[in-house]
Parts: C-alpha cells; structure tokens; sequence
C-alpha cells in the first residue's frame, strides 16, 4: 500500500476509499515525548489540510492536519491513555484515525516516501 | 545578540548527542535521552545535572558593618556558618530582581548563588547596596557547579566522596576535597528529590562529570526534566513565576520575607500587605492530560482573571499542571478554571502545592 505525506508531516495510507492518518516518524522525533493526543469526533468530516486533530509533547502543542479529505470512520483510541505509542512507532500502532470516502485524485498534492526523504533533507 | 556561553562540560553533552539550546544567555543541554525518562530516573535513582551557568559571588568582610545584612529579604548574619537561606534581591517596587541562596561559609564569608540570566545585573546591583563594594567578587567563571539528585544520590556521594557527606541535612552543607580540590556540598536542589549540589573549581567539572557518569546509578538529565522536577513541587521559575514586576507576596513566598528586618523594597511589601495584592498566584491542575502553558490565558465563569506563568504535563500526577497569578476572588482552593490558548481550552482546579507529594527530598 503506497504511503503518502504532507509538508505538516502527517502520513496517509490509502486501502481502497478509506485511509490511515497519523504523523510521521520524523514529527514524533522532533515532538520529543508525546504527552496528549485530542482525536477528533466519529463522523466528522475534514477537507484536505484542514485541521482534524492535535497533539501535546513536553515541548509544544500543534495541530494534525487532514492529508486527503473524508470522514472520520475510526480513531486509535488507544492513544487516550497511551499517547507515547506515536513516539514507539508513528507510523505503525501510533497511527491516528481512519478517514473513508477518500479522493485519490487529492494525493497529487502530497510527497511520496522518497520525496519526502528528500524534502526533509532539504529542512 | 550577545554570543552565547558554553559551560565546561560543552563538549561532553555533544558527545552524549544532547539536544543544545539557548538558555540564560547560555548553550545548555535540554535533553539526552529524552525528557521523560531523565525526569523517572531521577525520582527513582539519582540525575546528573550541568548547572555551570548559574552565577556566584563570594562576599568576605563584615555582614553587618559592610552592608549585606540589608540586600535580601532575609537576615544573612542570622544564617549559622555551614548553613544556606533561600529569599530574594528586591526593587524598589518590591518586584523580584531575582531569587537565590546564600551559603554562609565563615563568619565573615558568604557565597550568593544567583540566576544564569540575571548574574551581570544581580552583581551591580548588589554592589550598589553594599556599603563597602569591595567585598563582593564575581566568581562565576572560576566556579563550577552540578547537581546531583535523586534518592539514590546519598548512598552514591558517599562512595564517591566519603561519609562526611552522610548526615548533611537539608538546606546544610559542607567544605571538603573532591578530585584534590577545594569542594562545596550542600544538600539543596532544585528537583523535590534527596540530591546534593557540588561546586568545585570550573577546570574540574569535567573529571567529576565523567566520573559520576561511570557510576550505572547515575544518568545526565537536562533543563527540561528539571523544569518538570520542580514544577512537580511548584518551586518558582525565575522569568516564568518571578519577574521584577511580581513581588515575593504575589507569588506566594512570603516564608521567605523577613519584615522584621530592614531590605529595599520593604515599603512597597508592607504597602501590599495593607492593601492587599492585586494578583495572587494559583496552583492548578487540568481535568486532563493536555498541558498549560506559559501566557495561556486563565478564566473563571467566563472572564478572564489571569496568566499561567509555568505550565506542563506532569508525568507523576499524568495530568496537565500549571501555576498562574489570578485577581485574588479566584484564587481559593477548590475554584474551577478554565484555561485558553486560541482554540486551545481545558478545565482546571486550584489545587495545593506541591502537586507531588512522593519525593525523597527530607529522606
């Protein structure tokens, strides 16, 4: 499954219409430890770069942005109690929500995995 | 912009792949391996921290008659030799131009331990209220300094450094040798854990950091676990809880006012008290993980009352924390608060300090 990312570093993993978000493996390292995850609502609906969540680490506190549009179908409940999973692997169990009626046509605005390597080079 | 100073042990923390920052006008070390887990090892085992930047002076001449006993808010002459006072170098005001220690070292001797931001300013104006301005030297540059804190730190500076150091109490120090050199160690910190602050000559930092180092028990913690170290006891950050627009009876640190005694700013302190003070500064904690910040704006039934001024998850409590000043009607134990930032927003209550209660600190 092609994995996508924005600019903002959250990732996107697309699986038909419906979509994992979460953020990447370089933002959890620059967060330091993260403390809170606030998800968002069951059923909202995001357009693409909106804002869908935020996050907390000892640092700072940002926003995690909608890398496609869609609906939010399921959140990492997990991450209530255990916000430190993202740090332990932000692109695997830290994963944020799942959004479904995705438009694929929007991933042209993101970076796949090899731009994005060398997008963060460029940082 | 002023260029930054690095401390003796610059390089040990960039060999350790310490993440560097400005503070203080200096380039210190924020975290190694992470800031929680600096912040667990030292309430559990003991933490070594790099605290050259901080700034001391070495007063020698007659506490009285050269004009030390009226600086601080409190008496120095009372301070029995091989013991420290905490308190605070006023304005007129009575705004906190900075808060320190003063070590009582001989009858005729005292070492001032001051804040790294404020040393420069601390020393002129400590001089201008001392009678004879010769007394004081700065002795930054030449004194190092690291703390080291914890619960297992007792039974480690004892094998170190000899069971002298075995039964110094709280806020009590001692002179002796560490490394061949004249040493300082006092049983203060800054952490709400048993621990110990070592000065030593600046050219011996390093041996004494490395050393420390070898010892499995001990692990290097930066400004950021100790941030949460002493907000977990809600001990003030100077620039965060104390400025010289705040005088030491907002803050809530009266204890360690003397008003029986002469200081500047004392009109002002004693204007306060009769008056009753605009603000007054809250402990809170949030319903939630997410964490206050400095300058979050704090409300009450929907209009504003104040600022936080520290602000932090807690790892112990697992909950947001923070201190604020607040107009005194919300300001009672119990008051609910609301706490915004933009869209940011959490439910708070005043609570009592410290929030952690479970330090081995008197140990």
């Amino acid at each position: 499954m092609a994995k996508f990312y924005t600019k903002e570093h959250e990732w996107v993993e697309m699986a038909g219409a419906q979509a994992t978000v979460g953020i990447s493996e370089h933002a959890a390292h620059e967060l330091g430890d993260i403390t809170y995850v606030e998800l968002p609502k069951i059923g909202k609906s995001v357009k693409q770069f909106e804002a869908l969540a935020a996050i907390e680490s000892v640092k700072a506190a940002s926003d995690i942005y909608a890398p496609v549009s869609g609906k939010v179908a399921e959140v990492n409940q997990a991450l209530d109690d255990a916000p430190e999973l993202v740090n332990q692997g932000a692109e695997s169990q830290g994963w944020i929500c799942k959004l479904e009626g995705v438009n694929e046509a929007e991933l042209v605005a993101l970076m796949d995995a090899a731009a994005y390597d060398e997008y963060l080079k460029g940082l | 912009m002023e260029e930054l100073k690095a401390t003796p042990l610059h390089a040990d923390h960039e060999n350790l792949k310490a993440l560097m920052a400005p503070f203080g006008g200096w380039i210190m070390p924020i975290q190694y391996s992470g800031i929680i887990a600096e912040h667990k090892w030292c309430r559990e085992k003991a933490a070594l921290f790099d605290i050259c930047h901080m700034g001391e002076f070495l007063f020698k001449g007659d506490v009285v008659a050269d004009g030390l006993e009226d600086v601080f808010t409190f008496s120095v002459s009372s301070i029995p030799v091989g013991r420290s006072r905490y308190g605070f170098l006023l304005n007129d005001a009575g705004g906190v131009i900075d808060d320190l220690i003063v070590f009582r070292l001989a009858e005729n001797e005292a070492m001032i331990v001051v804040n790294a931001a404020t040393t420069d300013n601390d020393f002129t104006v400590i001089r201008s209220r001392l009678k004879n301005p010769a007394a004081l030297t700065d002795i930054s540059a030449r004194t190092g300094k690291v703390d080291l804190q914890g619960p297992l730190s007792r039974e480690i500076m004892v094998q170190h450094f000899g069971p002298s150091i075995q039964d110094i109490p709280f806020f009590k120090f001692i002179k002796t040798s560490i490394l061949g050199s004249d040493a300082i160690v006092s049983r203060t910190g800054y952490t709400g854990e048993l621990g110990y602050e070592i000065f030593l000559p600046a050219d011996k930092v390093a041996e004494l950091w490395r050393l420390l180092l070898e010892d499995p028990r001990v692990a290097p913690a930066g400004l950021g676990a100790r941030d949460l170290l002493r907000l977990e006891m809600g001990y003030s950050l100077y620039g965060n809880d104390l400025d010289e627009t705040i005088t030491p009876l907002t803050a809530g640190l009266s204890t360690f006012v003397n008003m029986s005694k002469e200081f500047v700013g004392k009109t002002a302190l004693e204007r306060e008290l009769e008056q009753g003070s605009p603000r007054m500064k809250v402990a809170f904690k949030v319903d939630s993980r997410r964490a206050p910040r400095h300058f979050y704006q704090i409300l009450h039934e929907g209009k504003e009352v104040g600022v936080v001024t520290s602000g932090a998850f807690s790892p112990m409590l697992s909950c947001g924390i923070g201190l604020g000043l607040v107009k005194p009607d919300a300001a009672a134990l119990g008051t609910r608060l609301t706490i915004r930032h933009e869209k940011v927003e959490m439910e708070a209550q005043v609570v009592e300090l410290p929030f952690y209660t479970g330090g081995s600190l008197r140990s």
